[in-house]
């Protein structure tokens, strides 16, 4: 009788361990009932954040969202990073970089969306072609591309004119073309300097030189294709030479700048997205252009870094189901609309510059950015991308910055040691 | 009475007298509230510092990384691998290179500066507190309010480079190679002066004005008095001082990574526990910025032992 208890007993605590195993068991992709998003801290983000959980939580008061801005810390990827650690993040986070979607991946903290039965068709039908980029090396989508921000070359039509230089048509195509404009605008004192892209060491900075200029260069080549660095063959030795000379010049400063060098006058150009369309209304007469290319590639051909911030579902999420459905919600065509109205960024949607006609009929400034989205060039979908990211910006500012080591060697070292990284696990 | 006169432990009377085996009091000291009194620090020194020291240790000979509660990971043992990996990154030997750069002049000015500053402070009898305060003031200031004050001065269009024209070092102080880990080294002992300079200025009250008057009466000079009666006093102080700005500048973080862009020029800067920062937080390798630390912690530790038989080898 003892011996038919205990085994009873046992076969119930194992069922009841299985059932709490099982997908089903509170963390289905088909359960339902209230979750928790994280989106960013930016004034504009949040204003379109809060009304889309309102206009959510109108239509589905069973199934409510509380939404807050993302906590505080040295950044955004490190907070997620130790919530996914701590098993407290949100169903959903607005602001998921894609160059630290591997390795929170490799946490087991993200919800692959392919499991959800319209997963895959869903991220493909709203982003195209472009969504393939964030595919990662399983084959599956961690994440929905959400937003852009086409990075481009910003002037100050003022510093221009002050050098001579003709502000409506600026020569900016070609590197030589390039140069020349800088020396001019350096020399007739139209600013310190022609252009300052943050020197410092961040794994991240080199989104903001090195790598627009070589996506133009290459016709829209990733840093690591097949496992392979791409950045030491002659296009990104072309790139790299083409900075060291501005470092070497003086056309570009060495030293970080605090402030904003472009809207305080400190550099005649910058390297920004279409978030800086508002932040500069007012303060700068700006023009935009391409960024350079070796032979100056045409505006419609050129390609450039994405600078995207995507959602994803986290795996800490009960009700998944719902999580998703939020996700759709919030990527609609409706929601995208009022995204780019409220913050001017892009929708990373295949149809950006057809879908709302009368936005950039009423923001001609945002229809460059708009055309350019087609055309963009994400950060590796691979293991190991920051410490990739991290060698190549070593690398970059030894040789390139500060002149400690010739570029290509330095580049080709580089190279080595990511093919390495890019073929671990 | 001679040296074989003093009275020895034996003959103390308190231990004249043999503790009966057996008993609580003696299990627990003579006041076994005491034991009582200790144990909230007790339990707070192994939650905060010996249980993640020891996780340290585990982590760095694992192939390790930070998980989703549930999730199924595999960390294999790896033994000395990390330690290997550490020790030929030329990022993280430089580090150390640059930490021990910065130790070299920061740990000998510090000592230097609150010593002088303090027997100053000590003598100046108008205007006392206002100094106190205006030492004291940076190092309770956040690092990220006070750096752009050093910005400001010594930026390649700071106040320093403005005075000295063409005498300006090119490349300027903070984006030249030789230059920025002692313009950082300064920056920090400057920060943390006025904390050093009030464990100096107690230590001064200490000192009794007689050995000043015996000394004055010897014919010694203001120098020969501070270099015979005030060096020596403070010789506790001056090995806690010299300790403490050892442990705080192995931990350097903030400062390189806010006045040099995290560790520019090329790694000029970088600390060895903002590698740490990069390998272990940014780049989700944990394992190797624990074996960062625990080479770190052993380094400290090897240093503060040779600078306490240095500086305190009087006490």
């Amino acid at each position: 009788m003892r011996r038919t208890f205990t085994a009873v007993a046992l076969g119930a605590v194992l069922a009841a361990a299985a059932a709490c195993g099982s997908d089903d068991a509170g963390t289905g992709i088909e359960t339902r009932g209230p979750i928790t998003v994280w989106y960013s801290n930016n004034l504009e983000e949040v204003a379109w954040g809060k009304q889309m959980v309102a206009a959510w939580n109108t239509a589905h008061p069973d199934q409510l969202v509380t939404a807050q801005e993302i906590p505080t810390g040295k950044s955004s990827e490190e907070v997620i990073g130790a919530a996914i650690t701590a098993g407290n993040a949100p169903c959903l986070i607005f602001n998921t970089s894609p160059a630290s979607v591997s390795q929170f991946q490799k946490q087991g903290g993200l919800v692959p969306l392919d499991s959800f039965a319209d997963g895959t068709s869903y991220v493909e039908g709203r982003s195209g072609e472009v969504a393939q980029q964030y595919k990662s090396s399983d084959g599956k989508y961690y994440q929905l591309p959400w937003k852009s921000n086409p990075v481009m070359i910003f002037y100050n039509k003022k510093a221009f004119a002050k050098a001579g230089i003709d502000a409506g048509n600026p020569p900016l195509g070609t590197y030589e073309e390039f140069l020349a404009t800088s020396r001019k605008i350096v020399a007739g004192r139209g600013a310190q300097y022609a252009i300052l892209p943050a020197p410092s060491n961040e794994f991240f900075q080199s989104w903001f030189d090195f790598y627009p200029l070589f996506a133009a260069a290459t016709g829209g080549k990733q840093l690591i294709e097949d496992k392979h660095a791409t950045f030491a063959g002659d296009e990104g030795r072309a790139v790299a030479q083409f900075w060291r000379t501005m470092y070497a010049e003086k056309l570009a400063g060495q030293e970080k700048y605090t402030g904003d060098a472009f809207a305080d006058g400190k550099a005649a150009m910058a390297i920004v997205g279409p978030w800086a369309v508002s932040v500069y209304r007012g303060k700068v007469d700006w023009g935009v252009a391409p960024v350079p290319t070796p032979t100056g590639t045409a505006a419609d051909a050129t390609h450039t870094f994405s600078d995207a911030k995507n959602v994803a579902i986290y795996s800490a999420c009960k009700n998944r189901g719902t999580a998703w459905d939020v996700l759709k919600f919030a990527t609609s065509s409706e929601q995208d609309g009022k995204f780019l109205e409220l913050t001017g960024q892009m929708p990373l949607r295949n149809d950006v510059a057809s879908a709302y006609p009368e936005y950039f009929t009423k923001n001609p400034d945002y229809r460059t950015f708009a055309e350019q989205s087609a055309r963009t060039v994400e950060v590796p979908n691979v293991p190991n991308s920051i410490t990739i990211w991290q060698t190549f910006r070593d690398a970059y500012s030894r040789s390139v910055i500060f002149g400690k080591q010739d570029p290509g060697a330095s580049l080709d070292e580089a190279a080595k040691r990511v093919d390495e990284l890019a073929s671990q696990p | 009475m001679t040296v074989t006169d003093r009275p020895t432990i034996r003959d103390a009377p308190d231990h004249r007298v043999p503790a009966r085996r057996g008993r609580p009091g003696r299990v627990n000291g003579r006041q076994p509230i005491g034991a009582l009194l200790v144990t909230p620090y007790l339990v707070f020194l192994l939650v905060v510092f010996a249980y993640p020291l020891c996780y340290a240790v585990y982590i760095s000979f694992h192939d390790y990384f930070f998980a989703a509660p549930g999730a199924v990971v595999d960390r294999p043992f790896v033994g000395l691998q990390n330690y290997r990996t550490v020790l030929a990154d030329p990022a993280v030997r430089r580090s150390f290179v640059n930490v021990g750069i910065f130790l070299v002049i920061n740990v000998p000015l510090t000592a230097v500066l609150s010593l002088t500053l303090a027997g100053a402070l000590n003598k100046a009898v108008r205007w006392r507190t206002f100094f106190r305060v205006s030492y004291y003031v940076p190092y309770v200031t956040a690092s990220v309010a006070v750096v752009g004050v050093w910005l400001f001065l010594f930026n390649s269009d700071g106040l320093v480079n403005s005075i000295l024209g063409p005498l300006a070092p090119d490349p300027s102080w903070l984006v030249s190679s030789a230059l920025a880990m002692p313009t950082v080294a300064v920056y920090v002992t400057w920060k943390q002066l006025g904390f050093f300079i009030l464990l100096y200025l107690a230590a001064l009250q200490n000192l009794s004005k007689d050995l000043y008057e015996a000394a004055a009466m010897d014919g010694a000079g203001r120098f020969a008095s501070f270099w015979n009666v005030t060096v020596p006093g403070v010789r506790p102080a001056t090995t806690l001082v010299v300790l403490l700005a050892t442990v705080t500048g192995a931990n350097l973080f903030t400062e390189p990574y806010l006045l040099t862009g995290g560790g520019g020029p090329d790694g000029a800067s970088a600390s060895p526990v903002l590698i740490m920062y990069q390998r272990g937080i940014e780049q989700g390798s944990p394992d190797i910025g624990a074996a960062i630390g625990i080479l770190l912690v052993i380094g400290v530790l090897l240093l503060a032992l040779v600078e306490r038989r240095l500086v305190g080898r009087d006490d």
